[in-house]
């Protein structure tokens, strides 16, 4: 039986990055917010682009927060789907009066705004990540190079897999369980992005 | 520590990769999908596509080339030219690009920049300075629809001022076209991107003039923007993008390997 891939659709990410990258790997992956196609999958991917409130609000719209929160299946977030896997952030829209917005807190961690250590924001471009070995960076070289692009990171935790300095240390990658989450592009990574969409199709 | 880049940059026309001399006198390089591929391999670390002919025809490109890049390249790549609205910007980000980057739309109507970062997050909004070195004045004034030279307008901007509107409007990287340099492979105007660094909080990428892989060099060691852009060099093979990210490397410069 092939793996099954599906990418769960929260309405306001650019999801045909993610599609290709899989394909590149001949892995085909469907795109989709009906939980009960996202049940059959053997891999779950939570992309997000725009920002923790656009893609919280997609996962409410759609019903999808007892989904997530609840599977035992591998999944992966990427960049914004990673963030909200952790308790709450700062990552505010702009007219709001609240200091932070609640995430699915599936482990413990704030999003914070990198601090201004006079280094430009967004941070974007290329920086090293430096991993714990979790099977998810197998055959990945320490302070490999991974694509970035965010203003906002979560702090170190003791879920923290893979730490990259901009200033300051922040989490790169995280994990809990079957949960899994890169701040990083994967998909637009080049080939240690490449290796570690094969690590989390082959190693869990 | 955060990587500089090595940003090739491809001008579409009908298609087909080009290239001019100073904006004018287009030839053919290529096909789009033919160099993508070529310099992701080689070890480029982002690209941007200039679809030049957009803004100055007022007319829809069809842009579906841009989902064929997604397909075949595994990094980052931007798309400029003709996107007006918010709608133009989801389409090629529906495609499958990383970031949009708009030029003459927010020279005439700045809000753009607002909306798209609101809709779609900063770190996709990249907003393109064509930037003309006036000598009798001494001034740096902002260009409009630069893709078509009939139609190309000195706006009123000055060049450092309108880096200050964008970035208070929602601009996540500025790319600074110094148009006197382009295509004369003389430098980039090192004195130009000082200015603009000093004043700039976001991502700054240079833009004309590289000749040599010491142009490179100085624009990250001099001007400290935080990538170039070059397209001739490139497409006619005078520098090989590894022996030039080799050679910043022996100089110190922190490169991705």
């Amino acid at each position: 039986m092939p793996i099954k891939i599906c990418i769960i659709d929260t309405g306001s990410a650019n999801l045909n990055s993610v599609v290709q990258a899989f394909k590149r790997l001949n892995y085909e992956a469907v795109v989709t917010s009906d939980t009960s196609e996202l049940a059959t999958a053997d891999r779950l991917v939570l992309p997000g682009v725009g920002t923790a409130c656009a893609v919280m609000s997609g996962v409410d719209k759609y019903n999808l927060r007892d989904f997530i929160i609840n599977t035992k299946k591998p999944l992966l977030g990427i960049c914004l789907g990673m963030q909200i896997q952790v308790t709450d952030s700062k990552e505010v829209p702009l007219e709001s009066n609240d200091d932070v917005i609640p995430c699915l807190n599936i482990m413990p961690g704030h999003v914070v705004k990198i601090p201004d250590t006079g280094l430009y924001l967004p941070h974007m471009g290329w920086n090293t990540v430096t991993h714990t070995d979790h099977p998810l960076f197998d055959g990945i070289k320490q302070d490999a190079y991974f694509y970035f692009d965010h203003s906002f990171a979560i702090e170190v935790t003791e879920n923290t897999i893979g730490k990259t300095n901009y200033g300051v240390d922040f989490s790169s990658a995280i994990a809990k369980d079957n949960f899994m989450g890169v701040q990083f592009h994967p998909e637009k990574s080049s080939k240690a992005g490449e290796q570690l969409v094969t690590n989390f199709i082959k190693n869990f | 520590m955060l990587a500089k880049r090595i940003i090739p940059c491809l001008d579409v026309r009908d298609g087909v990769v080009v290239k001019g001399v100073q904006f004018r006198n287009h030839e053919v390089m290529g096909s789009i999908i033919d160099l993508a591929k070529r310099y992701a391999d080689e070890g480029a670390d982002e690209l941007v596509f200039y679809d030049i002919t957009a803004s100055s025809d007022g007319r829809r490109v069809d842009k579906s080339w841009v989902a064929k890049v997604a397909e075949v390249i595994n990094i980052p790549f931007a798309v400029a030219g003709g996107i007006k609205s918010v709608e133009d910007a989801k389409t090629i980000l529906a495609y499958g690009a990383d970031k949009i980057s708009i030029n003459s739309p927010a020279l005439a109507d700045p809000s753009l920049i607002t909306r798209l970062a609101d809709k779609f997050g900063v770190q996709c909004v990249v907003v393109g300075i064509d930037t003309y070195y006036d000598k009798e004045t001494d001034n740096y004034l902002v260009k409009q629809y630069t893709g078509d030279v009939s139609r190309t307008v000195t706006t009123h901007w000055h060049t450092l001022d309108w880096v200050e509107e964008v970035q208070k409007r929602g601009a996540g990287e500025i790319v600074l076209n110094m148009m006197n340099q382009d295509g004369m492979k003389n430098g980039y105007d090192l004195e130009q991107l000082k200015k603009v660094r000093a004043i700039c909080k976001l991502p700054l990428i240079a833009s004309g003039g590289a000749g040599t892989m010491d142009h490179f060099l100085e624009a990250f060691e001099i001007a400290h923007t935080d990538g170039a852009l070059a397209a001739s060099v490139f497409h006619k093979g005078t520098i090989h993008i590894p022996k030039l990210k080799e050679y910043l490397k022996s100089k110190g410069v922190c490169i991705r390997d």
